[in-house]
């Protein structure tokens, strides 16, 4: 009975929290001593997957684009031929949308923010709960499984196989919701999928101020985020508001400018592997949840942060 | 119109997580509970549908007696009626279940719930409330308009938005952007005073059916010290983020 990934891609593309569901997969797989298949859509070439340890990929091909229901229908029809009952997926907003329908369809424990491997008998998983701000041992006691795997919890990990593919034409419900408009910048990387983010709070005085943290994240190929009195007062869409009650995040490096810390703001940041923090205040709470501190003002450090980092590029590339 | 809205009691956003029972429980001593952040933008977009559509708005939460006081808010702030499901929720299924029974039995066509609640962030009642009931969905759900038995919604989606249409009925996943922060309403005494008036209904569970059971608590390890970089020496950061930390 082999473990199932749900492999998403953009524009052809594996995204990179793909790839890490494959590592996880193939992790679970090894543990379980069986193999890994994956399910793609709308993706040609997959040989990438073969990377990261996929023996067997299901190519299904659905013009329609992404909706949950119908995701959710092909995923569960992809783990009944497979006959799979260990089936792993991404955080993204799209996986977590199919998720719950995925595990309804197939009467499946499902578990999200998961941040380890499974322990096996019994199977349980170690979750992220209260924002962070703890781990929980869940045990999952149905006998299909779901994981919804944290985004950088695992990271890459290469396993070359011999991939096989094979096209798979499930069955397509209809769909009782239709997409009439997708607004996407094609341009800039979304915090969901950033190596880096780079936010920042109140202390940089108002909504002219931003150019200077767009440069930055644009020397640093990183996101823009903001705290949350920042977009209720209209200096930033609420689509960058992080935190608790904002978007988690789990990057590689988040740069916190003018954030003064508060326990909402740090318990949807504190996933994120190394923090830096600018801040004038060297009393300002976030120096005590972050690994690298600058006390001093965002208006002389952050030109002088992106001059440096341009010149860091430059030679380093 | 009638709608329902899922009210999950969390503990307020400062609240300090503790662990009792060999961590094996939340320690809910001098924790404050509220309405969940994102529940609380789903209520208050309710009451525009109530004030704008004539719609009806029941609040429901699965809980022990000690929820009440939060359905009480939810009332003061405009519902009309109340339902508490007599049970302490053990994982995101069974309360997907039993919401799924309210929702039948009071025939509601929207049926409004948060992304996430705060505390265990399942993000999975909503979505499981909606493939119980086969009603449409959308998740992550930052903008709602209903035309009579159509529906316009806008989903956020990693990197930007997505406007879906559907009809009647619906589950939606909620947070903010249904309506603004500016939006929320803290109830004043008139409606406080009401809502002592207002139907607060008790029911029992059916079969509770559990997928998942938490079993232990940890909490995270503390971190350990941080670097302090002098603010005219711009190139240790650099050379402590390529060299040591191995993040640029
Ligand atoms: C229910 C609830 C939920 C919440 N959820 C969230 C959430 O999800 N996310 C979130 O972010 N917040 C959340 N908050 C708000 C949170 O409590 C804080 O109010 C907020 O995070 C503060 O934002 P800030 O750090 O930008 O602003 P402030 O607290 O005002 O801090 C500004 C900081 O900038 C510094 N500063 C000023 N000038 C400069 C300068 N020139 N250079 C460098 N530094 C400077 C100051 O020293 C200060 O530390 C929530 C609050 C509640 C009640």
């Amino acid at each position: 009975m082999p473990v199932l990934v749900y492999i998403e891609s953009e524009n052809k593309m594996f995204k990179k929290a793909a790839l890490e569901v494959a590592s996880y997969g193939r992790a679970v797989a090894n543990t379980l001593n069986t193999s890994l298949s994956a399910v793609v859509f709308n993706t040609e070439d997959c040989s990438q997957l073969a990377d990261y340890g996929v023996d067997k990929v299901l190519t299904v091909n659905h013009s329609n684009g992404f909706n949950a229901k119908v995701y959710a229908d092909v995923i569960a029809q992809a783990a009944l031929k497979e006959s799979a009952n260990v089936i792993v997926l991404s955080s993204s907003a799209d996986s977590r949308y199919l998720a719950p329908i995925l595990a309804v369809g197939l009467k499946a424990g499902y578990v999200p923010n998961v941040v380890e491997l499974p322990k096996t008998q019994p199977f349980s998983v170690k979750r992220t709960a209260f924002s962070n701000k703890a781990f929980c041992e869940t045990q999952i006691t149905t006998e299909v499984k779901i994981i919804g795997l944290s985004n950088n919890a695992f990271g890459l990990i290469e396993h070359p196989t011999s991939l096989q593919s094979e096209a798979f034409s499930p069955q397509i419900t209809s769909s009782d919701i239709s997409v009439e408009k997708v607004d996407k910048a094609t341009d800039k990387v979304s915090i969901a999928d950033a190596e880096t983010v780079v936010s920042a709070g109140r202390g940089l005085k108002g909504p002219e101020n931003w150019n200077m943290i767009e440069e930055l994240a644009d020397v640093l190929g990183a996101a823009t985020a903001c705290s949350k009195p920042v977009s209720d007062l209209g200096w930033r869409p609420h689509s960058e508001h992080v935190g608790q009650t904002g978007k988690p995040v789990a990057s590689n490096l988040y740069i916190a400018i003018g954030i003064s810390g508060a326990i909402q703001h740090l318990a949807g940041i504190n996933s994120s592997k190394v923090k830096v923090v600018i801040n004038t205040d060297p009393e300002a709470p976030f120096f005590k949840a972050a690994d690298y501190g600058i006390v001093g003002d965002a208006f002389e450090v952050v030109p002088k942060l992106i001059e440096k980092l341009k010149t860091f590029k430059a030679q380093n590339s | 119109m009638k709608i329902l809205v899922c009210i999950s009691h969390v503990p307020d956003t400062t609240s300090k997580i503790n662990f009792t029972n060999d961590n094996t429980a939340f320690d809910t001593n001098g924790v404050q509970f509220v309405i969940n952040p994102n529940d609380e933008f789903g209520l208050t977009r309710a009451m525009w549908f109530k004030e704008k559509q004539n719609a009806t708005v029941d609040v429901v939460n699965v809980g022990g007696p000690e929820t009440e006081s939060t359905l009480r808010k939810a009332l003061a702030i405009g519902a009309d009626a109340a339902f508490r499901i007599n049970t302490t929720p053990t994982d995101g299924y069974a309360v997907a279940k039993e919401l799924s029974k309210v929702a039948v039995d009071g025939n509601y066509d929207l049926i409004i719930a948060g992304r996430e609640s705060i505390d265990y962030n399942g993000g999975m009642v909503p979505g499981m409330m909606a493939a119980e009931l086969g009603a449409s969905f959308v998740n992550n759900c930052i903008s709602l308009e209903i035309d009579g038995t159509n529906a316009t919604a806008v989903r956020e989606i990693d990197g930007g938005k997505e406007t879906l249409s559907s009809t009647l009925p619906l589950v939606i996943g909620g947070q903010k952007g249904l309506v603004e922060e500016s939006d929320l309403k803290i109830p004043n005494m008139r409606g406080i005073m009401m809502a002592r008036k207002k139907p607060l209904t008790v029911l029992e569970p059916a079969q509770q059916q559990t997928c998942t059971s938490s079993v232990k608590f940890e909490k995270p390890a503390p971190k350990g010290a941080i670097k302090m970089v002098d603010a005219d020496n711009i190139d240790e950061l650099i050379d402590l983020l390529h060299n040591e930390a191995k993040v640029i």
